[in-house]
């Protein structure tokens, strides 16, 4: 109310001083940001700091409770993971395992988001509705759940898979072979994170104006050709950010390969770099290790995301 | 007579074929999160027999009740939702803030920040689990509520973990508001504060629904965090740790497992299908803006 009341002051923008607004500005922007600001300093930065400095020492469980003094042995740590054997092949296994995680949940998201723009309302309401019921379980369920589909023993999939004549499923393990235990996480974790990439893309496409696509149709453009050179184009924006989380949350997957291949699997052929680093730091008590690996997870996702983008930016105007 | 109505929409055969395809694969998205329900009102006979059926003609809430008579099992459950909630709340607070200060304010050296919040978003941040674990040890007994052990602790690195996200997403919404509509308010008197609180906030509403989602599951789901930080003092497990304990390789009770997850994944599925609609329009906002 007393808003309105106010008599109405002609502005003067040019009077004020600029260097004055700006400082003032530079003041309550400092204000706004300082809780969060403070926080990302003390829980991120100062970790990774912290991370950098330990990969350099000899860290065991002597020295993380005092009873043995720190030795800086430089590049010691990452030394022996290069010449470790296991880590080339859990290295391996990473950005297999990701990069089938990220290509599977954009390939099945974005057909879906097509196929919901074909379809009528009610068909596209259930695929949303059981989408959105994947997206939201929780990764412990979603393993608990797929592992119960799967199991040998009790688990319905060999069960039908028996019952449709493939006899020699009765009894099969999915989970023992490293292949099929990682294309089993791989399931699981597609299944939950293809509804982001659905509902992100099928925006997209929703945006794109009606006229747009009539005009290419009136110019005599197949539906592929203007799949290609109109929509895509589009959406390019979306795919490039839809591309990025997927890089970002696939490749650091954890609970799912813990919980579903018990730690790693059997001998460890199911580690992927997080849970390398774990095991490595919390169960072998090797923290120096452990940060060394965690280092080189987080330049190799940093330099992945990087160069995806950067691939993006010079074949499109983007921003 | 069939032909009629044929003719007047050329595309339906098409259209039905793809709307079968469409429910079918629906059926298959839904089957999991179907057979855990399932799964979990099976009686305890049925479940571990061989030959699964894709009914049951007894439900049973045996496997419930053997979940939650665990000893501790409610208070898990309810450790996991305070941290969610405290979550939810102070990255709603926080990123709105720095929301507003990166998008309404010119100052020097935003550009870099914005930059920073989004490599801040490509950090594995898992790989920071041993700084943290030390982190929490040395602060542990000296300030409270956190340390080793604490619930503040997981709620610290949860909330702190999920915010470079969503300032991102919230940066886009209120960059969406008009600034003419800041400058009308400053001709009426408003202070920038009033225009942030009274204005902008309910503008981007579906954003903070985007944010609290978001900020909800990530909490609701971590395991990592939790299961590194709560060593000893098991009352202050979160409950992702304790339906592990349901889970024996060699000898899993199946039926508890289903219904720990069935109760584990309520919350989220409830809070994903009220907010639905503003989720698909707030992420596709962010992502537009």
């Amino acid at each position: 109310m007393a808003i309105q009341e106010r008599p109405v002051t002609i502005p003067a923008p040019r009077i004020t001083p600029k260097p004055r607004r700006i400082r003032r500005d530079t003041v309550a922007a400092w204000l706004y940001l300082a809780p969060a600001g403070i926080l990302l300093a003390a829980v991120l930065v100062y970790p990774i700091y912290q991370i950098v400095l330990i990969s350099f020492y000899d860290y065991g469980q002597a020295q993380a409770t005092g009873a043995a003094p720190l030795e800086f042995i430089g590049f010691g740590n990452y030394r022996e993971l290069l010449a470790d054997s296991q880590f080339w092949i859990v290295l391996a296994n990473t950005f297999g395992f990701g990069a089938v995680c990220v290509v599977g949940g954009l390939v099945v998201g974005t057909a879906l988001a097509v196929l919901a723009t074909r379809v009528r309302a009610v068909p596209r309401m259930l695929l949303f509705l059981a989408a959105l019921g994947a997206w939201a379980t929780p990764a412990m369920a979603g393993s608990y759940v797929w592992l119960f589909l799967f199991d040998a023993d009790f688990g319905v999939v060999n069960e039908a898979l028996s019952g449709l004549g493939f006899r020699s499923m009765d009894g099969h393990s999915w989970t023992f072979g490293t292949l099929s235990a990682f294309g089993l996480v791989a399931a699981e974790v597609i299944w939950c994170s293809f509804p982001f990439v659905m509902v992100t893309m099928y925006a997209g496409i929703k945006a794109i104006p009606e006229e747009v696509l009539e005009a290419a149709a009136l110019d005599g453009a197949s539906a592929w050709r203007a799949a290609r050179s109109v929509i895509l184009p589009m959406l390019r924006p979306l795919l490039l950010i839809a591309t990025i989380q997927s890089i970002i949350w696939d490749f650091k997957v954890f609970t799912q390969i813990y919980v579903m291949t018990n730690g790693g699997g059997v001998a460890g052929r199911n580690l992927v770099l997080n849970v390398y680093a774990y095991q490595k730091a919390f169960a072998g008590q090797e923290y120096g290790l452990g940060s060394a690996i965690g280092v080189l997870m987080t330049l190799l996702l940093l330099s992945i995301t990087g160069l995806y983008v950067r691939s993006q930016r010079r074949s499109t105007p983007w921003q | 007579m069939a032909v009629k109505p044929l003719r007047r929409t050329p595309r339906k055969p098409g259209r039905l074929v793809a709307e079968m395809i469409t429910v079918v694969i629906a059926g298959f998205v839904a089957f999991p999160l179907y057979w855990m329900v399932l799964s979990a009102l099976k009686p305890p006979g049925e479940i571990q027999s061989a030959g699964p059926k894709p009914w049951t003609l007894t439900p049973s809430l045996d496997s419930f009740t053997r979940v939650l008579s665990m000893n501790g099992f409610g208070r898990f459950f309810l450790n996991s939702l305070l941290i969610a909630v405290v979550v939810v709340l102070l990255s709603l607070v926080l990123s709105f803030l720095s929301a507003v200060a990166l998008t309404r304010f010119r100052f020097r050296g935003r550009t870099v920040l914005l930059v920073m919040i989004l490599v801040a978003q490509m950090v594995p941040v898992e790989a920071l689990t041993i700084p943290l674990f030390f982190l929490m040890r040395s602060i542990g007994g000296t300030v409270p509520a956190l340390g080793l052990n604490e619930l503040g602790s997981i709620m610290l690195v949860d909330l702190v973990f999920s915010l470079p996200l969503a300032i991102w997403l919230l940066r886009g919404f209120v960059a969406a508001v008009p600034i003419e509509l800041e400058e009308a308010a400053k001709l009426d008197g408003a202070s920038r504060l009033r225009f942030a609180w009274q204005i902008l906030l309910p503008l981007v509403a579906p954003g903070l629904v985007s944010v609290s989602v978001l900020s909800f599951i990530h909490a609701w789901n971590d395991f990592l965090f939790a299961k590194t930080f709560i060593i000893s003092k098991t009352e202050n497990q979160t409950l992702p740790q304790a339906i592990l304990v349901f889970f024996k390789p060699e000898d899993t009770d199946w039926g508890a497992v289903m219904a720990a997850s069935t109760l584990m994944t309520i919350p989220a599925l409830v809070l994903f299908v009220l907010v639905q609609r503003k989720l698909v329009s707030g992420l596709g906002g962010a992502v537009k803006g």
